[in-house]
Formats: structure tokens, sequence, C-alpha cells
């Protein structure tokens, strides 16, 4: 009879042991024990989400491959197809920011070129503790130059991305890592070990004790004891991953495997079992002949380990000898370990004895889900509806505390550390509303585009996580919109606290719930991402934070729009409606200590139309600029439109509305876009917006030394655009105490 | 004119310089593999950006024992022309092809941004298409970049004016503020005394195709065929002559 202690440390359950015991017919021996107990995590397994993301649309005529491979698939015309994820490596990240970090692009770059694809862009997203706490500081600089780090030697770009502040994240920051890569349609690989009798080789670095149990835990909450865990983290190289992508792509190229897979959570067991049960057979390795780093290492070191920087291949016996030709070339391993055989079982031997014999089904298909328990969190403290608050007189000064706060500051001390340009794709460089990047056809640059963004606003989600989420897939798509990009596919990075507290999972339900419903409004399907529990730490759970990643294409990249002012004369024009919306934004965070009741309000069919309008105008040609009204509202977004103007240039608008000034300054409405365009194109802009039923109020002009906003003839803001810019460029360096 | 772009494990602008070589430039580029013995008679080899070996050790430091580095190195001593790109540069002030060190930028930060730099002297193979004191809008990516010599090396460079490049401002004036990583004397790249290798912290590969931002990094590639062309003029009329 197994004791207690020993399952605690497997985080298994006794119910979930017993179905083990039933399932393999046999009390599991160490190694198998612990392979299911890293199989049947909440990391690997998706016990807790699995009955809810079944909501989410995963078809569509573009989709290839939707979820349940390492990336979703799709076909973007020509030939190509873009193959792309979202991951989170949130609990290393807070152990050891580096190296958590950098493993976290290492995991995510392989999990998109083990299906043949060579990665084309990286974006993070980012979200901290309040930066005058030198911890959270420190963490931040440390997850920033691990990403850097990684990508930077690899060589892909890190072309965008999103960082947020808020005290729940001080103890549980957020890493999530998206990467995008670019294959040929029609030479997509797979994770199958098909064809018994082939041969299964064991590729890249050398297996090491670094990891064991990565994936058990980050599937449960920290205690204070993290510290203990440190040496579950593991370390990143990334010559050696550069020189596995290449290797991989070429023995692909040369047609000389039938399957691949990654070793990622959960190392050589998730690798071996997936590939077998994916193909319906069996596989028997020798873990003898795994290439180790370490002394003595025992079956279950050497199955649990999660070391980086390796792939599993299968290939047919007669292509051994030309795939480990290749390998040799880049100065990497390639030792077969062991054989595709029928019977769907998994077999290890170690030392001439058998320590590992389970069916594959039981380990990856057989997990446990759970439909748990959940209940709507009492409204408590700030989710308070809001008191009766003063409107401020000064509008200018609110703008510029604004925009020093780091949540909104410029993010160059950011993006600046990651090599954003490599390749030669990175048409619209970091810190506009969108990347865009062009797309080669073998040397050629091809008319077509891509537009990537990833979004989230947990403090949206944690007032009303069905409305939060929607909006998160809403902004995602207008941030799009606004460079000229149509949404043709998300992925998405789900992180929330523990999901055996019911308020948790009540989060969690609503926020897949209105995912799903924005997902079919706007008719684009999921094609795969990632669910992160237990970011809790000491008690104190994340915001839920889902985190949207979303691609579209840019059908002429000539037409790239910007954010920023292009010359003085344009007329501005704010697309959409403004409402008393101050629920949950950064003005009420910062200037008032409150987060408010609710957040935002959205609908998604008016939100579309706005897009529409965008996305039309910008394909004609007719815009200037374009800028998405997001955290900090209007007034915000005016600064930056000037801030990101080539030559300075500012501009005087009179709004219309008899809103509350700080509503109408600094509320958040959604579906709202400032664009300006020549006055040759303003009555067909205007137009199109009629003929949509879109909002479209001419504001103002661009141009002068100052951003001026005035409020029915009165003055309310009047800022020079050269001390906004000044503001804006030194808010992040100055919270974080460094130079800029 | 025949490129040669060398690939070092962990290289990674190498296929982006052959593209502007091959299909902006339109110049016959070959790959040439590191483990090789031949320089399969190109005219110009050039070291990429990246980070060969891993930039384990020291940047730069592991990729001159490759076997291939043993014919650049016979290359540039029969007066072959080199360019060294950002890690290519660092490889090859590792070789002793060319003068200094390379130190941390002086913020300890991996900068990626557009920098100005300042053509410091136009006469030589690799920039004779530019002017003295012409400014170019380049990108820079690297970590070490913060370029050092010791004082009797830095007067010689001064001396012989082998300082081809340093960072400036957009109008041109050497500032603090514009030289960002550090560098002694805001040196961006340095010829040898020969005047055939050259190597440069800026990518102007990056800066080749006007969709990119800016096209100002043609103007060495642009010299570099200059002088393949006058070259081969050169030895065509000596032919010439001595029949």
């Amino acid at each position: 009879m197994i004791d207690d202690r020993t399952l605690a440390q497997h985080n298994l359950t006794r119910e979930e042991y017993d179905l083990v015991v039933r399932l393999i017919d046999k009390e599991p021996g160490p190694t198998e024990l612990g392979i299911f107990s890293v199989m049947w995590s909440e990391h690997c397994g998706y016990k807790s989400s699995r009955v809810h993301l079944k909501q989410l649309p995963t078809a569509g005529p573009r989709v290839i491959q939707g979820p349940g491979e390492n990336a979703g698939v799709l076909d973007i015309g020509d030939g190509w197809a873009v193959v792309f994820k979202i991951e989170s490596h949130n609990h290393p990240s807070f152990l050891e920011p580096y190296q958590g970090a950098a493993t976290g692009v290492g995991g995510i770059l392989r999990d998109i070129f083990t299906m043949g694809a060579r990665p084309i862009a990286v974006m993070d997203s980012l979200r901290f503790g309040p930066l005058d706490n030198p911890r959270n500081r420190s963490i931040m600089e440390g997850v920033v130059s691990g990403i850097a780090g990684y990508g930077n030697a690899f060589g892909v770009p890190t072309v965008g991305g999103e960082v947020f502040f808020h005290e729940c994240y001080a103890l549980n920051p957020l890493v999530n890592v998206f990467c995008l890569g670019l294959a040929r349609k029609d030479r997509i690989f797979y994770a199958k070990a098909e064809g018994v009798g082939n041969k299964v080789l064991y590729v890249g670095a050398k297996t090491g004790r670094d990891g064991i149990h990565g994936a058990t835990m980050a599937s449960a909450e920290f205690g204070t004891e993290t510290e203990q865990k440190r040496p579950n983290v593991q370390v990143g190289d990334p010559f050696t991953e550069k020189l596995l992508l290449e290797a991989c792509l070429e023995v692909m190229e040369k047609g000389l495997i039938v399957g691949i897979q990654d070793m990622g959570a959960a190392g050589l067991t998730c690798s071996t079992t997936e590939m077998a049960a994916k193909a319906g057979t069996g596989l028997a390795v020798d873990l003898d002949r795994v290439p180790q780093r370490e002394a003595d290492m025992t079956p279950y070191e050497i199955m649990l380990s999660e070391s980086q920087e390796r792939m599993l291949l299968v290939a047919a016996p007669r292509n051994v000898a030309a795939v480990q030709a290749v390998f040799a070339k880049w100065d990497l391993d390639a030792p077969v370990i062991g054989e595709v055989v029928p019977g769907g079982r998994l077999t290890a031997t170690f030392q001439g004895e058998t320590v590992v014999d389970v069916p594959v089904r039981a380990v990856v298909d057989l997990c446990p889900a759970y439909r748990r328990p959940s209940r709507p969190p009492i409204k408590t403290g700030k989710t308070r509806p809001l008191p009766d608050l003063p409107v401020p007189a000064d509008g200018t000064d609110i703008l510029r505390r604004l925009l020093a706060s780091p949540a909104i500051a410029d993010k160059e001390w950011v993006f600046r550390q990651y090599d954003h340009m490599v390749q030669l794709n990175t048409v619209v460089l970091p810190g506009a509303d969108a990347a865009v990047l062009r797309l080669k056809d073998g040397r050629r640059p091809l008319k077509k585009g891509l537009a990537l963004t990833l979004d989230g606003n947990g403090g949206y989600v944690r007032l009303d996580p069905r409305t939060g989420a929607k909006i998160a897939l809403a902004e995602a798509c207008r941030n799009l919109a606004c460079v000229g990009g149509r949404p043709i596919g998300v992925t998405n990075c789900l992180n929330f606290g523990n999901p055996e507290k019911p308020e948790v999972m009540w989060q969690f339900e609503e926020t897949v719930a209105g995912l799903a419903e924005a997902c079919r409004a706007f008719g684009i399907p999921v094609t795969g991402g990632n669910v992160s529990f237990y970011n809790e730490t000491e008690g104190q759970a994340v915001y839920p934070t889902p985190v949207i990643g979303v691609v579209g294409v840019v059908e002429d990249i000539r037409r790239t729009v910007g954010p920023g002012f292009k010359a003085p004369g344009d007329t501005v024009i704010l697309l959409g409606e403004t409402k008393d919306d101050r629920g949950g934004t950064e003005y009420l965070r910062l200037v008032h200590g409150l987060e408010g009741d609710a957040p935002p309000a959205i609908d998604l069919e008016a939100e579309k139309l706005v897009q529409e309008v965008c996305l039309e105008a910008a394909e004609r040609g007719w815009l200037r600029s374009a800028h998405d009204l997001s955290e900090g509202g209007l007034a915000v977004a005016l600064a930056e439109c000037a801030c990101h103007a080539a030559r300075r240039t500012g501009c005087v608008v009179d709004l219309a509305d008899g809103l509350r000034t700080d509503a109408l300054l600094f509320g958040e409405s959604q579906s709202r876009i400032v664009v300006t365009t020549t006055k040759a194109r303003l009555r067909a802009l205007l137009a199109l917006a009629r003929r949509k039923g879109v909002r479209a109020s001419a504001i103002g002009r661009t141009g002068g030394r100052d951003i001026v906003i005035r409020q029915q003839g009165r003055e309310v803001v009047r800022l020079a655009v050269v001390e906004a810019l000044r503001i804006w460029k030194a808010g992040l360096p100055n919270a974080l105490r460094t130079k800029p | 004119m025949k490129f040669g772009v060398v690939q070092f494990p962990g290289s990674n602008c190498d296929w982006d310089t052959f593209n502007v070589l091959q299909n902006v430039m339109k110049q016959e580029t070959v790959m040439l593999w590191h483990k090789d013995h031949d320089l399969e008679g190109v005219d110009c080899v050039v070291l990429p950006g990246g980070f060969s070996y891993g930039d384990y050790l020291r940047s730069g430091a592991i990729a001159r024992f490759s076997p291939l580095m043993r014919e650049v190195k016979g290359f540039a001593r029969r007066g072959g022309l080199v360019l060294g790109i950002c890690n290519g540069f660092q490889v090859l002030l590792e070789m002793g092809l060319l003068p200094g060190a390379m130190l941390r930028n002086k913020d300890l930060k991996f900068l990626c941004q557009h920098v100005h730099i300042r053509i410091e002297n136009a006469g030589t193979a690799f920039t004779r298409a530019g002017r003295m004191g012409q400014v170019l809008r380049v990108p820079i990516a690297h970590f070490d970049g913060n370029y050092y010599a010791p004082p009797r090396t830095r007067d010689a460079l001064a001396r012989r004016r082998q300082v081809v490049f340093r960072y400036c401002d957009a109008n041109g004036a050497v500032t603090d503020e514009a030289n960002v990583n550090g560098s002694l004397d805001a040196i961006a790249g340095v010829v040898n005394e020969a005047g055939n290798v050259m190597g440069l912290m800026p990518h102007p590969e990056r800066a080749s195709e006007a969709a990119l931002g800016s096209t100002n990094g043609r103007v060495i590639f642009a010299s570099l065929i200059q002088t393949l062309s006058r070259r081969k003029a050169g030895a065509g009329r000596k032919t010439k002559g001595r029949r």
C-alpha cells in the first residue's frame, strides 16, 4: 500500500492512484509512478480545464491543425502556413527569473520547429509586481534579460508583447511567450511514432538532473519554501537549440523522418508516450542509451528530467545513418534509443531490467478530467461601486502621471534588449499597436504580410471575467485593425489561481465562456494555447489573466499603418463612442487608488463595425495613422500618437461630449480608434463610417507643438509634445531606477 | 563579383547578409561552411553577425579556430577583402586581424536599436561610395560592442586613419549620448593597416531595403563592389599592359 507522503510528493490523490492501478493492472513501480505523476499533473493533463475548453471554436477554413498538437497551424495562402502558440513559464520565472524566462522561450521555439516551421517571431506578455519594490525590479530585469539572452542568440526576433504591473503579480509574475513559425503548407510534421520497426532517435543536449518534476511543480501553489524548488528550474542553452533547429529542419527537408516531438515538460516521458498514443503504437526504449550529462542517474530521473534542447525523432531504419550524418554536421548526438513496437505499450529497460511497462493510452488519454465546483466571489473591498468622485481640475497633470506610469510609459527599455530585427522581416518595430512582418517566399518578399499582437487586462477580468475576456480578444483584433491586419486565428494563455478554489474555477469558466463568445463573433478559431493554474503564492492568487494572441494577415504590406501622427494639418477622427467607463481604468487606480466595480462594457457587433471601418480605410490607403484607445483612454492615446510621430507633431482637438471630463479624457470605453487622414480623404472616410453605422467624429487637427484637448471649447489639457515624450520615455527607466 | 558569407554554428545573420548581397545588391553570393577548407574563389569574405559558438567564453573567441578561418587569414594576408559585421567584427578582433577588443556595453544590457554613424574615412575600400562626414542610419544589435584599444593602438588608429565609423547623433555630432555602448572615442568600425579588412558593429544588411526603414547600409556593399570592379579593371589593364 502506497503511503500518503509518496502520493503527496507525486501530487496525486488516492483516487487517482487507485485509477492508475486499475488502468495498468498492477501497483506502479517508482518510475511508472513518476510517469503518471507528471502526465496526470494539471500542467500536462489539463484535468481542471479540459471540460471547459471544449467550448472554444476550433474549426475554420484556414485550420490545418487545431489544438492537440505542439502548436496550431493555419493556411495563409500561396502554399505557406503559420504555426503558432503561446506558453506560460510563470512558476520557473519566479524562482529563477533569468533561466525561467530563457527556457520559456526555448520551450516554445521547440514547439514550433518540431512541426517543421522556422520560428520567425516571438512576443512576450509579462506581468510583475509594482516596481517600487526592489524584488519586483530584480525579477523584471532577470526575466527581460533571460528572454533576450535566449531569443537573441537563437536568432529569432522578439517583435512585440506587453508588460503590466500589479501587486497581485508580485509573488506570481506571469511570463507568457508566444512564437510563430513559417512552414510550407504541405510539409508539416507531427508527433507520431508511426511504423512498427522504425527507430527512435534521441537528439540534442544530454540528459541531466535539471527540471525533474517541473510540470508537477507548476501544478501546485507555492508556499514559503519556494527557494528549495530552485533546482526544479532548467538551464537554457540557446546555442544548442540553434544547432538543433538547423539539424531538425534539415532532416525534415530531406524527408528522413516520419515523426518528431520535442522534450518539454515531462521530458522523455511525455515525448515517448504522446508519440506512441497518437500513432496507436508502442515504444520500447533502452534508457542506458540515453546520453547522460551526470553520473549514476536513475531511470526515474532519466524519464522525468526536463533538460532543455532535446528532441525525439522516429525514422525508418534505412534513414538512420543519414539522420545521424546531419546531426553530426551540426555537432549533435543522435543515438538510437529504441524502436516502434506494436501493442500500445511503453516499455523501458535500464541495466537489463524492465523499469516501465505501461499502456500509453492510460498515461496520455485517460487522465481524469474534473468539473470542479465553482462559485462567484463575493464582491469585496476594492470592487465596491464607484463612490461619488470629484472631477479633477487639472487634466494635464493627470495625463503626465499616466504617461509616466510603467504600465503606459514607453517600453523601449524592454524591447531594445531584444533583437527585434534579425531575419529582416520586421516592418513595424515594437511599440506600435501590433507587430507587422513581411513574408519572403524563399528570398523574394511577398506582397502579403503578417500582423501579430498579444493582449490581456487582468484588472478587467477580475471585475467581470466574461466581459474582460471578450475585451481581451476584441482589443487584440483592434490592435491588428490599427496596422491593417485581418485576424485569422487565436492562441491563448489562461493564467489563474488554484482551480480547487471555487471562486477561481468560476473565474475560469466565465473567462472561457467569454472568449468562446468573442471568437465566434469574430469568426476566428482558437488553434491552441496553454492553461496555467496555481499562480498562487502564500494564499495570494493572481488576477485571472487570460492573454490572447491573435495572428492576422495584411494583404498589402505597403499599406501598413502606424500609430504616429504623420504631418501637421491632418484631420483627427475618433471612431466609436465615449461613455462613462471609469471602472477598472489606469486612471482610477493611479489617481484614486480604486479598481472600480465593473470593467468597460463591450458590444462585439459594434466593435466589429469599428474595426471594419479602420481596416477598409487602411486597405484603401486612406489612413495616415491609426491607434487603439486602451489604458489611459483618449488623452493618453493622443499623446502616444504625438510621441510616435517621426517629427514632433502635436494636435488640437475639441470634444463635443458633455461627459464628466475625467471619463472623457481617461475613461476606457471600448471599440474606439483614433485615426488621422488628409483633407482629400476625409469625406470618403466619414461616408464609409456612416455606411457601416459607426460614429466617426472629426475632433480636430494635427499640428503645433502641444497636445491640446478642449471640451466644448474649454481647454482641459495642454501638454508640450517634447515634455510628453520626455515623461513617456523616462517612465519605465525611472521606475526601474536605471538610466533611460 | 563573388561574395562568400561564412557560416559558423550559431551565426544568425548569415542568410540576412546573403539575401542582401544576392537579391538587393545583385551579386553572386555563396555560403562558406566553417568546417571546409575552401573559399571557392570568392572576391570578398563576409563574416556575418550572430552568436558563433554561442559566444561562450568570449564573443567570437572560439570561431577563430574553425578550419575555414585559416584560409580566411591567408586570404586577408594576400590582400583579399574581408568584412566583419557585429559578431564577425568580434571574430576579426579575436583573430588579431584587427586591433582592439570588445567590452560589454556600458549599461551592461543588450542593445538593439537604430543608431547614427559617421564616415570618418571615405577613402577605404569599404566606404569609397560614401562621403567623408556622411551620416548613416543603421541598426545595432549586440551585447559586447564597447570597443576598446590600449593607448598606443588608439594613437596608431588615429594616425593611420583606421577609424572608419564613429557613433554620432542625427546631425553628425559625436556625443556621449549617441555613443550608446560606450566605445572608446565612439568607434563603431575600424580597418586594418593594409586597408583590406574592416569590422563594424552596426548591421549594414539591416539597412539595405526601404521596406525595413533605411537603405543607408548599402553604401558599404556598394563600396566593396566598386573596389572589386576597380581591382578587376586594374588587373585587366595590367594583363593587357604586359602583353
